[in-house]
């Protein structure tokens, strides 16, 4: 019953702002895809498109064998005939009707009987755990509880796609993380096709199967959570996933083998022509020592920022400042003299100009 | 499996798409309403105002007397030349419109300084009893604007007019001079005493809306009150004032009814009298000609304001969110300051009312004495003696069905608005940065920009003839009501908006997502949830409609005539008490009309009507 969705060459602008700029991109059955990206990136355009909210410029979307919009042939759905659901950052409710009648809504249109009506109302509130909030009228209930009404009231219109504008970031640090296993959960029984809107990129890593991450309309990577952390295809994408941020350094291929980023050089894996090259390192992936070892760089302990589950250190050599994180708290002092060791498996290369990636070590 | 998309269309299939591209874009629903008001206003404001200025460039049949060689039809420049060179120009233009200025700047001066003083008052000090005073100061907002002039009139009055003695001669014993009783003096007081509740309710609006903090931070500078109170609260309620001054200028512009009562005695004229004289004398391109002027006088004023404060869109009121603000203490004074304000509230509401009924309760105009007191002018029979053989007002089956005309008009006026206000808000805010949302929000402001009489005006010059497929409308109430409704656009679409930005775009998407039709979004999302804003919309104009003068002045007939019309009727036939007591039974009708209202709308009121 899955659902797949192909966009080509969307484009969409508002004025002289280009807000997608010929984005291309296929949505297997099944998957529960997050568009990623600082505000203004045109996640949300993209996800009003789908939805049909905004007409787009140029390009064409598919919902499953459907033709929902094309530009050229001048074709363009209305939402209601898109058999798509939409949570809204705001929730939406509409305060003068009953969660009820919230939920009855949409199926009234779709023209289901009593009876019907009534089962999925209690189906849909028991999914989203708000059984007996029938009566309430939006304004009587908390952030957390409109927000599952409102996941209840697409739920019940049973669209074939799922479609979620940043539903939780208006909820507490708290509510967030419960209403994302819910979430996942709900995906994972439900396995409609799904697209999410977050610019967290924690969110995004801890829910997707899929990740497309976006940059000033353009399309930057689409692909699993692990590729995306590991191997970003760029520059923005690297330096946007991953808490605390990627280390990168600029420096020049030497001997083939390694990079020179100035006071030291860094091996890497493969061999690369001499070139300026960015190198990114995550911060988990530097090994640290308080005693020399050998092939190690000395560093200083410019600050140690404990946190209970892991450490964030950061280091100083010279110009140079990394940042590393250590699991637990951590006994280096501030200003101590450190060892660092860099494992060339883990280590990636971008080209300086382009701020493509260079290695494909997988 | 999907269809491949087979590339390139050809010619007659890319045309297609275009035409299906387009009509998407016309059939969404707010390109269409926008479209159907774009199309209402030009017809009921352009194509007015384009005749307006056809008529004063063209002979008419009227002007062969004067000019026996003209073509009737024929272009002219004759009209503008008369009007404006000369001794005619002099008499007939420049001292009206010198008249008009005067009243003008003068009036809104001491409206701003009693509105924005009470405003301050209320909102800003501890002053006692403020609750009360907010409620008694909009009331002079729903009396006629023209109550104080006749209270004026019946108080200050010398034999300059109908030969009988004012209260004051009475009491005092000698009569007023000419410049206490009549002219510029008296009709800027008048006026004044019932425009300050536009600056009171933009003052009080914006004042409220002040956060504190602002003010306390130039308190820790070591700022003094009355320093912080120039430098930080006036410059913050400054787009507030302006609102304030270009309604109550552009409104005073146009005013008829207090130069009418006021000024005749003396020969002071104002431009909105002289359109009035001069279509009467059957002079409509003369007239015109004068309506013009005192328009495009009103858009320079309203243009250099807004020019002189800056870019800021001046009538927009900073929204009406509630600080919790430190108040002012007024120590000593308070008590003082207090009963001034409740004096002043009285003399301004409850004095000139209980003139008028004095005044309608005396037989012989000018007799003070008790034994001419009497019920004649109210239920008394038809009697040759008095008021033109007319029997008292609550006998008199004319006056019953000017009443019926009036509350009629009102509500007609009220619901059409109304209705209109959400249309043209959902209109607005859903097309909001397209050039066509523009659009119709600048078409809209137009009405406001143009003062009463001169709205009438236009509105002869283009209805008096058939104009096909609109049959000659002038002489019919639907006439009466289309004015009305046009003149309240600005009004409505201001309520409108505001009222369409407090609802959401989401909540009409997650309808649509849905598969809710258009019908069925505006029926059970939008509708519901503008509630308020319609009924506010609906008060406002049922209380200005009722008592507006200026602008049904010239159109009103016998067959449609309404009880404002009636008073300035009776007053210039000289039946004075007949004339009061018409405007104490509008007054009645408006607050029960409020009354009702207030109690059926769901949070409506004045406030939200004006958009703030």
């Amino acid at each position: 019953m899955s659902t797949t969705i192909t966009i080509k060459n969307l484009t969409k602008r508002f004025g002289e702002v280009v807000a997608l700029d010929h984005v291309s991109l296929t949505i297997e059955p099944g998957t529960f895809l997050t568009l990623l990206g600082p505000s203004g990136c045109g996640k949300t355009t993209l996800l009003r498109c789908v939805a049909g909210l905004e007409d787009p410029d140029g390009g064409e979307i598919f919902i499953g064998d459907q033709l929902v919009f094309s530009y050229d042939r001048g074709i363009t759905v209305p939402p209601g005939k898109r058999d798509v659901g939409l949570v809204f950052q705001n929730y939406a409710l509409w305060p003068h009707m009953k969660v009820d009648k919230n939920i009855t809504f949409g199926l009234e249109i779709q023209k289901l009987g009593k009876a019907e009506m009534q089962k999925r109302v209690e189906d849909a509130l028991v999914e989203v755990k708000m059984q007996g909030y029938e009566d309430r009228y939006p304004r009587e209930m908390s952030g957390g509880q409109q927000q599952r009404i409102a996941l209840a009231r697409m739920l019940a219109c049973r669209p074939k796609v799922f479609l979620m504008d940043e539903p939780l970031s208006n909820l507490d640090a708290r509510l967030r993380m419960d209403m994302r296993s819910e979430l996942k959960r709900l995906h994972h029984i439900s396995s409609a096709t799904t697209i999410y809107v977050t610019h967290d990129q924690v969110e995004a890593l801890t829910m997707s199967t899929n990740i497309a991450v976006m940059k000033e309309g353009i399309l930057q990577q689409l692909n699993s959570p692990d590729i995306i952390y590991h191997y970003p295809a760029n520059l923005f994408v690297a330096d946007f996933i991953g808490n605390p941020k990627v280390n990168l350094l600029e420096g020049v291929v030497v001997n083939r083998d390694s990079v020179d980023v100035g006071p030291f050089k860094i091996p890497i894996q493969n061999k690369y022509a001499p070139d300026n090259v960015v190198v990114s390192i995550r911060p988990e992936d530097i090994a640290i020592s308080s005693e020399p070892v050998s092939g190690a760089v000395e560093f200083n302990a410019y600050s140690v920022l404990p946190s209970g589950a892991d450490s964030t250190i950061i280091a100083r050599c010279s110009e140079l400042e990394l940042t590393i994180k250590v699991m637990g708290i951590s006994k280096i002092q501030m200003d101590d003299r450190i060892w660092l060791t860099f494992d060339p498996k883990t280590i990636n290369l971008y080209d300086k100009s382009s701020g493509s990636l260079l290695s494909n070590s997988n | 499996m999907q269809v491949a998309a087979p590339y390139p269309l050809n010619r007659p299939e890319k045309a297609l798409a275009s035409f299906r591209r387009f009509f998407h874009w016309l059939t969404k629903p707010h390109v269409v309403l926008s479209l159907i008001m774009l199309a209402l206003m030009i017809v009921f404001v352009i194509v007015p105002l384009y005749s307006l200025i056809k008529t004063t460039i063209t002979y008419s049949q009227h002007d062969l007397t004067r000019v026996p060689t003209a073509e009737v039809g024929g272009l002219t420049l004759y009209h503008w030349v008369r009007m404006l060179t000369g001794v005619i120009g002099q008499i007939y233009t420049y001292t009206p419109l010198i008249h008009s200025m005067t009243i003008a700047v003068g009036a809104t001066l001491l409206a701003f300084l009693i509105g924005g003083s009470l405003a301050w008052l209320v909102i800003r000090t501890d002053m006692p009893g403020r609750r009360i005073i907010n409620q008694l100061a909009v009331l002079p907002y729903i009396m006629p604007s023209w109550t104080i002039a006749q209270a004026w009139l019946v108080l200050f009055k010398n034999r300059l007019s109908g030969g009988t003695p004012g209260l004051f001669e009475y009491l005092v014993g000698h009569a007023p001079p000419n410049w206490l009783s009549y002219g510029v003096v008296p009709i800027i007081i008048c006026c004044a005493l019932h425009y300050y509740t536009f600056f009171y309710l933009f003052t009080s609006a914006a004042l409220m809306s002040i956060d504190s903090n602002l003010e306390e931070a130039g308190e820790l500078m070591g700022a003094s009150r009355s320093r912080i109170l120039r430098k930080i609260t006036f410059p913050l309620v400054i787009p507030a004032i302006l609102s304030g001054i270009i309604m109550t200028f552009s409104k005073v512009m146009g005013t008829f009814g207090s130069p009418n009562i006021l000024g005749i005695q003396t020969r002071y004229y104002v431009v909105a009298t002289m359109i009035r004289g001069s279509l009467a004398a059957q002079e409509k391109g003369d007239s015109f000609v004068l309506a013009i002027v005192l328009i495009l006088f009103a858009v320079t004023t309203i243009y250099m304001n807004q020019k002189l404060v800056g870019t800021r869109r001046s009538y927009e009121t900073i929204g009406g969110r509630g600080f919790v603000a430190q108040l002012s203490r007024l120590g000593k004074l308070k008590r003082a300051i207090f009963t001034a304000v409740i004096v002043f509230q009285i003399l301004v509401i409850a004095i000139p009312v209980g003139l008028l009924l004095y005044d309608t309760f005396m037989l012989i105009d000018g007799n003070y004495s008790l034994s001419n007191l009497t019920l004649q002018h109210w239920i008394g029979p038809r009697n040759t003696v008095y008021n033109h053989g007319e029997p008292g007002v609550l006998r008199n089956p004319m006056i019953f069905a000017t009443a019926w005309n009036s509350i009629k008009l009102a509500l007609f006026t009220a619901a059409c608005t109304a209705l209109l206000g959400i249309i043209l808000g959902y209109a607005i805010v859903k097309g909001r940065g397209t050039r066509l949302s523009k659009l119709v929000e600048q078409l809209a402001f137009i009405p406001y920009i143009i003062p009463g009489i001169a709205f009438g005006a236009v509105y002869i010059a283009m209805f008096a003839r058939s104009m096909s497929p609109i049959p000659p409308l002038y002489g019919t109430f639907a006439l009466l009501v289309i004015v009305s409704v046009a003149k309240h656009i600005p009004f409505s679409s201001r309520s409108g908006v505001s009222a369409m930005m407090q609802v959401g775009h989401e909540l009409e998407e997650a309808g649509m997502v849905a598969g809710a039709g258009v019908w069925q979004r505006f029926r059970y999302i939008i509708f519901p949830l503008t509630t308020s804003g319609f009924m506010s919309g609906f008060l406002l104009t049922f209380i200005t409609t009722m008592r507006e003068l200026s602008l049904i002045i010239l159109l009103v007939t016998p067959s449609t005539q309404l009880l404002a019309s009636q008073t300035m009727q009776y007053t210039e036939n000289g039946d004075g008490q007949e004339a009061n007591a018409v405007i104490i039974i509008l007054i009645t009708i408006v607050v029960i009309g409020n009354f009702i209202i207030g109690r059926f709308s769901k949070g409506g009121s004045l406030q939200k009507g004006l958009g703030m």
